[in-house]
């Protein structure tokens, strides 16, 4: 048995599509970030792979990756911040009770 | 050829990150989804350990697992009830969410299947050392990354004002 690229597409590719899933279907705020960062890992993951499986001598998919978790780290801070924000003034997370933009 | 023992590794990591990534959106508690979902963090910095990426996956673990799986924690305790479990999904929502999720599974793995062809075995590199990964985050020539770390450092700094800013009690 060899392990090549596609072995390690399918994983990543279920896990995209996981995230997919649970974006449409969660209602909590929090669970929906849970899916985003489900996706955006699949994708870091697809990054790394072609990287080391296509272009082995060059570094430009690991780089894009790092780069990547540095952006997913602040945008989750900056999203959990909001989500507490609107927690305090409404009292809920769920997407179906947050319809109007100002109380 | 693979030896028996990355073939073994392999197949625990690539069934830790299905199962844990299905886990993690059908479970109805939470605080059990954040859980799983460090476990799937976890189970990809192995696959970037297994491809020689080690300082990717020290990063993966420190930021994702450290950093984010924390901060979600605390929102989640902040936010709900810890025993508290969503309701039941309406069926119209599952369905919509499967069709969706089903869709993009067939259409991707269709096209990654009809093309295996293309891809070889792990070819033979040796892992990027540290003092190349560092010349490259720090260098301004072709194939180095000057511009971006210093943007991404002015992001954090907005984010850490931003998250300040709008957390911060009026």
């Amino acid at each position: 048995m060899e392990i090549n690229a596609l072995y390690y597409l399918i994983p990543s590719l279920i896990m995209f599509c996981c995230g997919l899933y649970g974006f449409v279907t969660r209602r909590n705020m929090i669970a929906m970030l849970i899916s985003l960062e489900l996706m955006l890992n699949a994708v870091d993951m697809n990054f790394v792979i072609f990287n080391r499986f296509l272009f082995p001598e060059q570094m430009e998919g690991m780089m894009f990756t790092l780069f990547a978790i540095a952006i997913a780290a602040a945008e989750t801070a900056l999203a959990i911040a909001i989500i507490i924000n609107v927690f305090r003034s409404v009292n809920n997370v769920d997407v179906r009770e947050l319809n109007k933009l100002k109380f | 050829m693979e030896s028996v023992g990355s073939i073994i590794l392999y197949v625990i990591v690539a069934a830790a990150i299905i199962i844990f990534s299905v886990l993690a959106v059908t479970t109805r508690k939470i605080l059990r989804a954040a859980t799983y979902l460090l476990f799937t963090l976890f189970a990809a910095a192995v696959v970037y350990f297994m491809l020689d990426y080690e300082f990717l996956g020290a990063v993966q673990i420190a930021v994702y697992a450290g950093g984010i799986v924390v901060l979600f924690v605390f929102a989640i305790l902040l936010t709900s009830h810890p025993g508290h479990s969503s309701e039941r999904l309406t069926s119209k929502r599952r369905v919509l969410g499967l069709i969706a999720s089903v869709a993009m599974l067939c259409v991707t793995g269709y096209s990654l299947l009809s093309r295996c062809g293309l891809f070889a075995a792990k070819p033979e590199a040796a892992a990027p050392d540290m003092q190349t990964i560092g010349q490259a985050m720090m260098g301004t020539g072709e194939g180095q990354y000057l511009l971006p770390f210093e943007a991404v450092s002015v992001l954090l700094l907005a984010c850490i004002i931003g998250g300040v800013v709008v957390a911060r009690k009026r």
